[in-house]
Parts: C-alpha cells; structure tokens; sequence
C-alpha cells in the first residue's frame, strides 16, 4: 500500500496487551475529583457551592465563554470542600488538585452518595428535523470536547465562519498512538451510536459526506464499521503509519487534500472528530446526557489486568489502577502516562484525576523507561525523513539550542505537531519535541508582546 | 474480587519527562559501530595488497585519533563518556585508509592532529564540525608532504609482481638473464634492483621496498605528440581493478570490498543512497563524455570508477553524516557536486585525484545546500495558493 503521508514512524504497537478486552464500567467510587478546566480555553464557571447536595449529570460549573466547556457532575453526593466568595461575591474553587500537566488546578471534590440518582435527562432532539443550531447548542450544554486527546470544545469546532465551505466530516478511528485500544474497542462495541453520532454531527455542520478512517491493524473494527455504516459513511483504513491519526495527515489521507500551512482542517473544507466524541455527541442529543464518562485503556506491561473501562471523570489514577488489579510485584514501574506513549504526559502523582480527554493510562516498567544523555546532533536526518509535517527537526534544534527563536520561527517551527517521530528517531536522543515546545512558548510570548506595543 | 492484595505503583521512583516516551533503539554508539564494521572488507583487503605496513598504518592512525579525542575532551572540560561513540575510531580508520602502506609513524601523527584537534575539535567537536576530519588529515598532508604521500608501494596480487616473481623462477631455470631483463623495459629501475637481489641472494622478493604508480597516475602521465599519437596509456584491466590489485591508498584499491561495506551501510540506512549513486553516476557521465570527444587521450568511464578514491569516497567519506546535507534531496544536489569536481579535477586539473578535493569543497557548500534543499512544509503548496491567513 501507499504511504498516505510523508514521514512517520512504526513504534512497537503493544496493542495486544488490551485490544481483546471487552470495554468494563467501572463501580462507583467514594469520591471524585473534578477538574474545572478539562478542556482547552477558559476554565469553566463554579455554580454549585461546599455542601450542595447535586445528581448525577447536573451542572456543576457554567461555559466560562465562547471556547469553554461546562462541568457536570458524575454521580449524586455531596460538594465537598470546595469554594469560598470572592471580594466582588464570584465563587472560586480552593481544592486544587494535581492535573495532568504537573500543575495546580482548580477542581471540585463531590463525595458519592452512593445511590448513583441522575438529574431530569435533558429532552430528546429530533435531529433530522432539527436545525444545526439547536443541535450545536446542546453540544455545547452537554460539555462535549474533542475526546481524541486535544479536548477543544466541540460546539467550536462545529461552528466555522459561515463563509467556510466545509464539505466533509472525518472521524478518526486511526488510534495511531500505540497501546491504546478504547476507540478500537468504541469501534467494536458501539458502532451503531459512532454512525449516528456522525450523522448527528454532519448534520449539525451541513454535509452529506462522511469518511470514517481506520488504521488496518484493526480489521475488526474496518469490518464491523463498514457493516453498520452502510451507505451512511464511507469506511476507509490505512496501512499503519504513526501518526495516521494526526488531524491534517488523516484529512489528507481521506480526501487527498492539504490543509494550508498555518491554518485549521476548515479550510481544507474538512471538520475531524474523534469516534468516541461520536458516541458522547450521540448520548447528549439522542438520551439527553451530558458528557461525563469515556472510555480509557489501562495498560502496560506493569499492569496486572489490562483493559478498556468505561471511567467517570474524576476517577483519580490510584482508583483507576486498582480496577486494572494494580501492577505486578516484580515489575518496578518507570513512569505513568496519561494517553499514549507518543503524545501523552508523564505523571508523578496518583491523585491525578481521569479528564474528558484521557484516552488511556499508560505504565511503563522501568527497564522500558531508560534516562538517556542528550548528545549532539550527528546530522543523521532520520527526523528530517520521519517529521509528517515536512519539517527540518535538526535545524531548528540546534537553532533553539542556541536560543535563536526568530530562526527557528523562521525553520517552521510554529507548524510542528508534537507528534514526537522526531525524538522518536533520534539517535543521539536529544530532546526534540521538548525544544520545539520550548521555542514555540518563547514565539509566541514574544508576538504577544509586541502585539500590546 | 478475590484476595489478592492490589499493588499501586510506588510513585517516588517515577520519570516524569516529556513526550515521546518510547524511543528508537537505535543510538549514536551504534551507528559508529555500524559504519567500523563496514570498514572491515576494505581495511582487510588493504592489509592483503600490501602487507603488515598497511595494518600498522591503520592501527596507529586509529590509536593516534582516540588518544587526540580523549586529550582534547580533557582539556576542553568535556565529559570522557563522548569517547565511547567511537567517532574517533572512525576518523582513524578513514584517515589510515586514505594513506600508502608504510607511511611513517610521524607523519600518521601529524595527520590524525589535523582531523581531531582542527577539523573536529577546534569547530566544537562531534556534530559540529564542517569538513570531513579524516579528509582535513589528508589533504594537510598531501600538501604538507606530497612526496610522501604519492609513493605507494606495489600491491603483492598486482600483475607486476606476478611478473616480477616469473622473471625470477626463469632465471632461476636460465630462460633468461639479468642482462636481457634490463634491457627490455619491462621493469623500473627499483623493480629490476629488487629481482635482482632476490635471485642473487636467494631470498623472497621484498615487494615492500618497491614503488608503483597508481593506474590514475600512469593516465595522467599519458602524452599526446604533435602528430596526436598517444604513448602511456595503460591497460585498461577491469578486473583487477575491481578486485583492487593495483596500486593506491590502502583502503581505497578494492572496488569490491568497498561495495561490501557499502551495501552494508545502505542495508543499515546508515548512509543516504543517493550519495554514492549520484556521486558515481555524475562522474560516469562527465568522464564518460569526455571519453566520446577524446577516445585515446582520455579514459574510460569505468576506470574512472574503478580506481582511485572515488569508491572509497562515494560511499564512506561523502556519505559522512555530519558533514553532509540533511535531506535526501539536498544529498542529491551534494553528490553531484562531488562528482563535477572529481570529475573536473581528474581531467583538467593539475592533480591525479580529485576525489578528497571534491568532497571538501562540497562540506562547506552543505549549510547552503541545506537551505536551498530544505523540504517543503506539509500544505505550503496550498497555503502559497489559497493566500489563506
């Protein structure tokens, strides 16, 4: 088969370990820790203050904006610990919790009354008779964010300026990162929900046309989709190549088309979402039901019980491995991933809560988890061969090494995607994607400034 | 649930350090192991043609390069681990390749001075380093000592010496005499000395103390007289050529044992393709040019190809990853500029070889072939067109 992009790289898939586990749900917890800002933009608006008795499903902070998400709550209990009254009477969250990034951040602790009691499910929308607004609107009320790993509003991503000609809706089910197997196991289990979710939302964005793509290490799922796509969705898969599942090289492998460098999937007339936003986006307007659960693999060769389980947000990490029977003895785990080994962040802390985004948690032993020194570049170009977005990784490294931001802007460092081939690659294991984040925070600290000047 | 006690992870030993947290298995260490080993068929076959001297050469070019590396680490302050990459063993080995058998020691020395102490580790050592080490080594002392480094020895599997031996078994049976030897021409003087004394005193031929001149040398010397009758061409002979049993620098005479390598690197991705096969090819088609305008004056394309440098610098000493261009494209730009100066030199210019010339003056060209070669970024096509943002 084609290549479908320049680039890439084949890291070992460690599917194996949970793609034949049957996705579990996972019982009630005693307790959950709620972000307030699990998704990208503002960080959403505390409603609910210490001591509120609230249900399963109700609304526990508000959209703090255009590109922000509410919160709602995972099961029925009590807030605990939570707020106090600002000067101006606004309620700020105190129980900061560890998030995934290592810092501190605004969450909510509700403590399960263990009766598990929903609140009044939100009414049942007609979408084939409804208007893309109302549809959007309860996508945007139910907390629905890319659930892939970007975790970007979705109500966003479905409104493009109306002069944008967007003619196709994508769904990724390439899960290119290795080790992850929940949007597989999505695939397998609910594929009907995927379908009808996509038809919700290509309806929301005006399009007839649906392309589901699929890396060919599952051909279960290719199969399965095709069956219950029908004539609804065209399925297509794709040798294995990560990153497949990256947002422009997958639009490219549908549709042939480049997204302009610079810019967003819109304008190459394309909106990408994830499957197992599908099934959310599916959930909210079908059942009425806000987003608070997903799917997550836990996985590793330290985990006892690999698996697919269905998580409440706010499920903190030591719960999460204690459902995956917690690790083996004489295995000694190196680091804790949230999502893949590519992409995903390495945690330090166990207290760190499962997000709307968390695809997988991930372990890895410590003899798969070696420090490396840093050497300096050799000029192999195995980054320049395997970075999908046709970059020169080892110019802008020794750029950024040197702190020559204004070169490294100008080497294209601004469209790299973090993908992490690059590092992957390196022989000389410098820390390329860590540069490249580095000289981006730097760019883009500089344009704001002399945006205020 | 059964019994089992649930072990959670002990959190105080855990790396928290950016993504990607898997990475390739392959490492800098490797690749310098990698590209040794591929030196193997050709160092042996050097150590074939021309005896223990070649060994000796190679070995104290590589001892003389790792004891400069580890000196100039010291003394720069930098960490003794950079040591165990093996680049230093590398540039060694090369440099050795690219000297006669029997070079002296001293002039080893001041060789392997000029690769790691100017080329790498005055730039700021390994990765940074513009030109080729083991050609700066070289090329200081073919201009530093060019008699020197223009004497080869005769290769003991070359025809001539197995026609010196045959002159010595026949005087032995008195099929001839040393008399009508010297007198058909046959033979140098320093030939017809070492025959001499061989069959005088009884003892083996001492081919080391014999010179001969390099198939590149002998085509250069070839003259033209008014009347265009060329005199001084040798022998076009393929095959030994190929097999390498010619004269030369020890690493460069065997086309076949340099291909083994080659291959091997290839066969390991260590080195781009496109450099060698541009390199040869851009070469094949100037001499091969050349070769149609001039057909007596000028050789053939494939002995151009067969001898001199050219096979040991297509694929082992262009192919340097840190002093080549980055991108397969720009390889391909740099390749072929190797091949028009090779070429160029070979033909006009003043020296036989042109080879290690060719190659330097291309490493300083790869910042900007580097530029011009860079690749284009995923959809600026598209962006150039749509003038979107």
């Amino acid at each position: 088969m084609p290549k479908m992009f320049p680039g890439g790289v084949h890291p070992k898939d460690g599917k194996a370990l949970s793609a034949g586990s049957e996705i579990k749900t996972a019982p009630l917890m005693d307790k959950y820790i709620v972000p307030l800002a699990m998704h990208i933009g503002a960080p959403a608006k505390l409603i609910v203050r210490e001591g509120d008795k609230v249900l399963k499903g109700q609304v526990l902070a508000e959209a703090n904006g255009f590109v922000s998400a509410p919160i709602h709550s995972p099961t029925s209990g009590t807030v605990i610990s939570i707020s106090k009254t600002s000067t101006t009477g606004e309620m700020l969250s105190v129980n900061n919790c560890i998030g995934p990034t290592g810092t501190l951040i605004p969450a909510i602790t509700i403590e399960s009354d263990g009766e598990d009691k929903a609140c009044e499910p939100l009414p049942t929308i007609d979408w084939q008779n409804a208007d893309a607004k109302t549809i959007i609107d309860r996508i945007r009320e139910t907390g629905i964010v890319g659930m892939g790993g970007a975790a970007f509003p979705t109500s966003v991503k479905l409104s493009p300026p109306p002069e944008k000609n967007i003619d196709t809706l994508i769904l990724n089910g390439a899960e290119c990162e290795p080790y992850l197997t929940a949007d597989h196991r999505l695939m397998l289990e609910e594929a009907e929900k995927i379908v009808q979710g996509a038809m919700i939302t290509a309806k929301a964005l005006g399009v007839e046309k649906i392309i589901i793509g699929i890396e060919n290490n599952k051909p279960d799922a290719v199969k399965i989709m095709t069956e219950v796509a029908g004539d609804r969705a065209v399925v297509k898969s794709f040798p294995v190549m990560y990153p497949q599942g990256a947002e422009k090289q997958l639009i490219y492998a549908c549709t042939k088309r480049r997204v302009p460098k610079g810019n967003l999937p819109m304008e190459a007339g394309c909106v990408v979402q994830n499957v197992g936003t599908m099934v959310a986006i599916y959930e909210a307007v079908v059942n009425g039901i806000p987003l608070f659960e997903r799917i997550t693999t836990i996985t590793g060769s330290p985990v006892v019980e690999p698996g697919n389980w269905k998580l409440r947000v706010g499920t903190t990490l030591d719960k999460v491995l204690t459902l995956a029977k917690g690790v083996k003895k004489d295995v000694p785990v190196g680091k804790i991933i949230l999502g893949g080994p590519m992409m995903g962040m390495a945690q330090y802390s166990l207290t760190v809560p499962i997000m709307k985004n968390a695809s997988g948690v991930l372990l890895l032993a410590q003899n798969e988890v070696k420090q490396y020194e840093s050497l300096p570049c050799i000029r192999c170009g195995r980054c320049v061969d395997v970075c999908p977005m046709g970059l020169m990784p080892a110019t802008m490294s020794v750029q950024i090494e040197k702190e020559q931001f204004d070169l490294a802007e100008n080497t294209n460092v601004m469209d790299c995607i973090e993908c992490g081939c690059c590092s992957y690659a390196c022989p000389s294991r410098r820390p390329l994607v860590q540069l490249y984040r580095h000289a981006k925070s730097e760019i883009n600290a500089q344009r704001r400034k002399n945006s205020q000047k | 649930m059964d019994n089992q006690e649930i072990i959670l992870p002990d959190t105080s030993n855990l790396i928290v350090s950016s993504s990607p947290h898997v990475l390739n298995k392959e490492h800098v260490n490797g690749i310098m192991r990698d590209v040794i080993i591929a030196m193997i068929p050709a160092c042996a076959a050097g150590i074939i043609f021309f005896g223990i001297s070649a060994f000796n050469v190679l070995l104290l070019c590589t001892l003389f390069c790792v004891g400069l590396e580890g000196l100039m680490l010291k003394i720069l302050g930098k960490s003794m681990n950079a040591l165990k990459d093996g680049s230093a063993i590398v540039t060694g080995l090369l440099l050795g390749m690219n000297l006669a058998a029997g070079t002296p020691w001293w002039i080893c020395l001041i060789g392997s001075i000029l690769a790691i102490v100017l080329a790498k580790h005055l730039y700021g050592g390994l990765g940074y380093n513009p030109f080729n080490p083991a050609l700066v080594g070289r090329v200081g002392l073919l201009i530093a000592f060019p008699a020197a480094l223009t004497t080869w020895p005769v290769n003991r599997l070359s025809p001539k010496v197995a026609a010196m031996k045959e002159a010595i078994s026949d005087l032995m049976n008195n099929d001839t005499s040393l008399v009508m030897l010297q007198n058909s021409g046959e033979f140098t003087k320093a030939q017809y000395a070492a025959i001499k004394e061989a069959f005088l005193n009884k003892t083996e031929l001492l081919v080391d103390t014999i010179s001969s001149a390099t198939p590149l040398d002998a085509i250069s010397q070839a003259t033209m007289n008014a009347e265009g009758v060329v005199t001084g061409m040798p022998e076009m002979e393929y095959m030994d050529y190929f097999m390498g049993y010619i004269g030369g620098c020890i690493g460069e005479t065997s086309a076949l044992a340099i291909l083994i390598g080659g291959a091997y690197l290839i066969f390991r991705r260590l080195i781009r393709w496109q450099v060698p096969f541009f390199y040869i090819l851009t070469v094949l088609i100037v001499t091969g040019i050349m070769h149609m305008i001039h057909p007596d004056m000028s050789a053939t394309p494939l002995f151009h190809i067969l001898t001199g440098g050219l096979m040991l610098g297509a694929f082992f000493m262009a192919t340097d990853m840190v002093t080549s261009p980055v991108s397969a494209k720009g390889a391909v730009i740099y390749a072929i500029g190797c091949g028009l100066i090779t070429a160029v030199i070979r033909l006009w210019g003043s020296y036989p070889e042109g080879v290690s010339f060719s190659i330097l003056f291309m490493n300083a060209f790869v910042p900007l072939i580097d530029r011009i070669s860079a690749k284009k970024v995923f959809g600026s096509k598209e962006a150039a067109q749509g003038g979107a943002a």
